[in-house]
């Protein structure tokens, strides 16, 4: 059969009859039994509550028909988690061998959320071990592929969901963006990702990396899904703090203004990249959008504030597995784990605290006020996702600060919490997927969605599937 | 920023409990100092005027009702899924004391 690939296909096929939803799971199993094995982008395939979810799913449209759907907004959807949300009874290991064969005991507020809303859950994905990576390759049980070309990288942390989208293995998935592990591989494998405003969607039963910087997100082939996706996801749970009920930002007038940074455009950014930016910036111009040059002047401090904050905050997190309760001992982290947990203990212990985590707070604000200042004169911010198209395995794995590096146009986002869409726009010659990004005040997710929409029409996109 | 030595390695490994081996605190000498050297370029921006911030949501002291829910409570027997080291409904943990010589 021939798998829809949006929920609006989805859901119209389901109601035409023109399959069942058990038919939808069962195509999806036979893909990924055929073409993971070179991919690598399921950890746990969870065939037995696929079926039984998809079973229900045909019930409910046999007994109710289209009411089904006002009730369960995304039913029939086949859903992929990043193996970083809890699942009550399924195995949860964070891509690390310390959780190798860690069983939750409760679920995740967003995969509760999910399933209430009628998804039917196909299996969880590989990423970067504790979401630290822009390349998949830190998984410590294999690294994910690239579906478009399995020599290159997919993307990191998220990298197995952003894969599983690109090769047709499910219809949407889940990621976490700390600092760009969901727009980075979005970017990668040519597929949308959704990075929220920080407080926007409930992080409960998330196995927590950097815990000022981690946003839930997820991953779709068109805008429009991706909204779908939100408006289940978000809102307050009264299990995490950090989450309000925010109205939306709305855009100052009826003609929007997009800004341009400069310093997003700096010496290393890819030709190819550059160009393709550029030409998505001017299909919105056409579509009446006004562009502004802006100017984000502590960019280039970004990086440094997020590998001390972030690095001072997972090594906090971290500090909870012990192996007595649950999992293994300390001795079953990762090199980059590792790596990670020393640095955040050197830049907070006693001598150093001032030099680096207090400093990097203090530089963090000039950032943020970066992006306010930008605020005040457009509605959202369209950039590059990444200054390359994706690189070749192997070839940053041996050096951990050109892989932190990587990271150079995503982090800033996280550090002031506010939200971003990455969203594909073309390939290279050679053939690799390329895109950009759009970034908007806290709670703009509205307009970010509908300037994307608003491009997606414009360029008549068309999602693709790389096999 | 001075250099990192093998002393600073050993110490902060200590300090978060990692168990290394000589190779690998050699590799993380050579690694994080060059990670923190690149950081130090904090030094040149001017923060005298700045407040840190530490989170971005504007909310403060967030609280609940300081009641039971007993649906967010796990029974002991998930509580205690997790491990098999078990002993009477408990989590058995290595001795972390030892016994007085001077006895």
């Amino acid at each position: 059969m021939n798998l829809p690939l949006t929920i609006k296909e989805t859901q119209a096929g389901l109601m035409g009859k023109k399959f069942k939803a058990a038919e939808i799971v069962r195509e999806y199993l036979e893909r990924i039994k055929k073409h993971d094995q070179g991919i690598n982008a399921f950890l746990t395939i969870s065939e037995e509550q696929a079926f039984e979810a998809a079973a229900k799913v045909d019930r409910l449209l046999e007994n109710s028909g289209k009411d089904a759907f006002s009730q369960y907004p995304l039913l029939g959807v086949s859903l992929a988690l990043k193996d970083l949300f809890l699942t009550k009874g399924i195995r949860t290991t964070a891509g690390s061998k310390v959780l190798e064969s860690y069983v939750p005991a409760y679920s995740a507020t967003v995969v509760t959320k999910l399933e209430k809303a009628g998804t039917i859950l196909i299996g969880k994905t590989n990423c970067d071990a504790w979401a630290h990576g822009a390349s998949g390759e830190n998984s410590d049980f294999r690294p994910t592929k690239n579906p478009w070309q399995p020599e290159f990288v997919p993307g990191g942390s998220s990298s197995g969901s952003a894969a599983a989208i690109a090769a047709n293995f499910s219809l949407i998935a889940t990621g976490t963006d700390t600092g760009g592990s969901i727009r980075q591989p979005a970017n990668f494998c040519g597929v949308v990702g959704l990075k929220p405003t920080y407080g926007a969607v409930s992080r409960y039963g998330i196995i927590a990396m950097a815990s000022s910087l981690d946003s839930v997100g997820h991953f779709a082939r068109t805008v429009n899904d991706a909204r779908r996706v939100f408006e289940v996801t978000k809102g307050e749970d009264g299990l995490d703090s950090t989450v309000k009920n925010a109205s939306p930002q709305k855009p100052k007038s009826s003609k929007l203004r997009i800004g341009i940074p400069r310093e997003y455009f700096a010496q290393g950014l890819d030709k190819e990249v550059e160009k393709s930016v550029f030409t998505a910036a001017h299909v919105l111009e056409k579509e009446g959008v006004e562009l502004v040059e802006v100017s984000l002047p502590h960019t280039k401090y970004a990086i440094s504030v997020y590998y001390i904050v972030q690095p001072a905050e997972v090594s906090s997190n971290l500090g909870r597995y012990d192996g007595i309760r649950y999992g293994n001992g300390r001795n079953s982290f990762g090199a980059e784990a590792k790596r990670r947990i020393m640095l955040g203990s050197y830049v907070l212990s006693s001598g150093y605290y001032d030099a680096y985590y207090l400093k990097a707070m203090k530089v963090r604000s000039k950032i943020i006020q970066d992006f306010e200042q930008a605020f005040d004169n457009v509605d959202a911010i369209l950039a590059p996702v990444s200054p390359t198209p994706p690189f070749a395995l192997g070839e940053k794995a041996d050096n951990p600060l050109q892989m932190y590096l990587a990271d150079i146009l995503t982090v800033a986002g996280n550090l002031a919490g506010i939200p971003g869409l990455a969203i594909p726009s073309g390939f290279t010659k050679k053939g690799l997927p390329l895109g950009f990004q759009l970034l908007g005040p806290r709670f703009s997710e509205e307009t970010l969605f509908s300037l994307g929409e608003r491009y997606q029409q414009s360029t008549d996109y068309q999602p693709k599937v790389a096999i | 920023m001075s250099k990192l030595t093998k002393k600073d390695v050993e110490h902060v490994a200590g300090l978060a409990k990692l168990p290394l081996s000589d190779k690998e605190i050699e590799t993380y000498v050579r690694q994080l100092d060059e990670v923190v050297n690149y950081i130090g370029e904090l030094n040149e921006v001017d923060t005298k005027n700045t407040e840190p911030t530490s989170q971005t949501t504007g909310l403060e002291n967030v609280t609940r009702a300081d009641e039971l829910r007993p649906r967010q409570s796990l029974t002991d027997e998930s509580a205690l899924s997790g491990t098999e080291a078990v002993h009477n409904g408990y989590f058995k943990v290595e001795a972390i004391l030892t016994e007085r010589g001077d006895k």
